[in-house]
């Protein structure tokens, strides 16, 4: 049986789910005018960054990279990439235009003010959203899809309902031809060889111990003790003792089936099958990464609450702990609290989760797209100058 | 899900899926156990006597250490087991650091 879903096919062979025209702001100073020209155009989403000025080196790559990543995006019909000038907007657009898709370049300088700007921006937009609106649903195979599993909020529940939930539908969609993304080593210390075991290849093996090595060191170098920080005091309220604990949940997520490739922050991955992606553990940083490699979806597993999506890529919010389904149910969407509670089958939660991604795949609205639960956060390894 | 469960063989410590009072008996992993301590909901109490030093296990895999001794039936969590991760405090011989503060 050849399972598919209905997605948007873009000119460069990637598929979106979504099909928003992004106002992607290249730099913090035309944030304001990216989000004007979002609330007069329907259809329209803000990318924007609080940095972009005099960033250098690595650490300016790795915005740059990030933004180009997320404007290129499946997901993304169109792009109008603001800046201050048309000369520090247009090496961004230039990056995106390899995409395939309609890019156009806005300078505020050029403009001649921001209410100007915002102006032409909202033309521009408009007939983007129109363009963009004459582009349908087409069946598609799971090969072009990437979903990235994450979690956050995480307590006793999350290892032992809502993430083996996932890990079931992970295994399944990975049999089934898709790729899976699973992230933050920091939560793979103390199960990291576990995963490196699960590495169909040696190289990727040492690259899973030497990302958790890395966190390791980064704490010790600073003098830090991890357990301050990671568990979180919501973890811990929730029942999880030591950051070990809270990672063999974690992994739980990924499912069992072999790791096929071990990629860097915001990088696509170049197979499928169960892929490692290299973020830091703050949700938003992490799940920024995971839309600028090109994830189309995200799967959030989440235990005490925690309701943040992804901007572009719609999150999916899973819970197994039965006082978050009954006090969040506006920010939940797939409650598998009955694992707990009522003995659920976990096969049989994981069928209900594979529905309802499916129902999203296809335009489904999620709880976090509606209320606007989106934050992007690119990481940075350095200061500007 | 049972209301008590023990996830690995080798596990020393269950997981409670409800409130239990203190002084509840309660039956895992084949054995009866008096809880010294309330344990809430998704935390752990010791299935045996686990000396200071010695491995916490669940999930069938090591999750810290115990940092004093721990009776049957007590509250295993933040106060009596740690971390051997990621411990910048105990890094450069210094192992008092962060006790200390």
């Amino acid at each position: 049986m050849t399972e598919t879903f209905l997605g948007f096919p873009r000119p460069d062979g990637r598929v979106g789910v979504r099909n928003q025209v992004a106002i992607l702001s290249a730099m913090d100073n035309t944030n304001p005018s990216a989000e004007r020209i979002a609330g007069i155009v329907a259809g329209t989403i803000v990318i924007s960054t609080p940095f972009g000025r005099t960033q250098i080196g690595d650490d300016f790559e790795m915005t740059m990279k990030t933004l180009t990543g997320i404007g290129a995006h499946p997901n993304i019909a169109a792009v109008l990439v603001l800046g201050l000038s048309l000369d520090s907007a247009k090496p961004l657009a230039d990056r995106i235009r390899p995409s395939g898709k309609p890019v156009e370049v806005l300078g505020l300088q050029e403009a001649g003010s921001t209410l100007a700007l915002t102006t032409e921006g909202a033309r521009i937009a408009a007939d983007l959203v129109v363009q963009a609106s004459e582009q349908s649903r087409q069946a598609c195979p799971f090969s072009d899809l990437t979903i990235a599993v994450e979690c956050g909020g995480s307590d006793t529940t999350s290892g032992l309902a809502s993430n083996p939930t996932v890990g079931r539908f992970a295994d399944r969609f990975i049999d089934s031809g898709g790729t899976i993304i699973l992230s933050e080593p920091a939560e793979f210390m103390g199960a990291e060889h576990l995963l490196a075991a699960r590495a169909e290849n040696p190289e990727d093996a040492d690259k899973i111990y030497a990302m958790v090595q890395w966190f390791e060191d980064e704490a010790k170098r600073n003098g830090v003790d991890m357990r301050g920080i990671n568990p979180t005091p919501d973890n811990i309220a929730g029942g999880l003792s030591t950051l070990e604990e809270k990672s063999l949940g974690a992994i739980a997520k990924g499912g069992t089936r072999p790791i096929t490739q071990v990629i860097g922050y915001a990088e696509p991955p170049t197979k499928s099958g169960l892929v490692i992606m290299d973020t830091p553990s703050a949700a938003c940083e992490s799940m920024t990464g995971l839309v600028g490699g090109g994830a189309q979806i995200i799967i959030f597993s989440t235990g005490r609450g925690n309701a943040i999506g992804a901007p572009v890529a719609p999150t999916i919010k899973i819970t197994g702990n039965p006082h978050t389904a009954k006090s969040m149910p506006e920010n939940i969407d797939v409650d598998v609290s009955a694992i707990i509670s009522d003995g659920e089958n976990l096969n049989v939660a994981s069928e209900r989760l594979w529905i309802e991604v499916m129902k999203i795949a296809a335009g489904k609205i999620t709880r976090a797209e509606v209320l606007k639960e989106d934050q992007l956060s690119v990481s940075r390894f350095g200061p500007s100058v | 899900m049972d209301k008590i469960i023990v996830l690995g063989e080798r596990d020393n410590v269950a997981t409670c899926l409800a409130d239990f009072d203190a002084g509840s008996v309660v039956h895992a992993a084949g054995l009866d156990v008096a809880l010294s301590d309330a344990i809430q909901f998704g935390h752990k109490f010791a299935l045996t006597d686990i000396a200071a030093g010695a491995e916490i296990c669940k999930y069938g895999e090591v999750i810290g250490v115990a940092s004093v001794d721990i009776a049957i039936g007590q509250h295993v969590h933040v106060h009596n087991i740690e971390s051997v991760r990621a411990r910048g405090d105990k890094a450069n011989g210094d192992q008092e650091r962060g006790d200390k503060s």
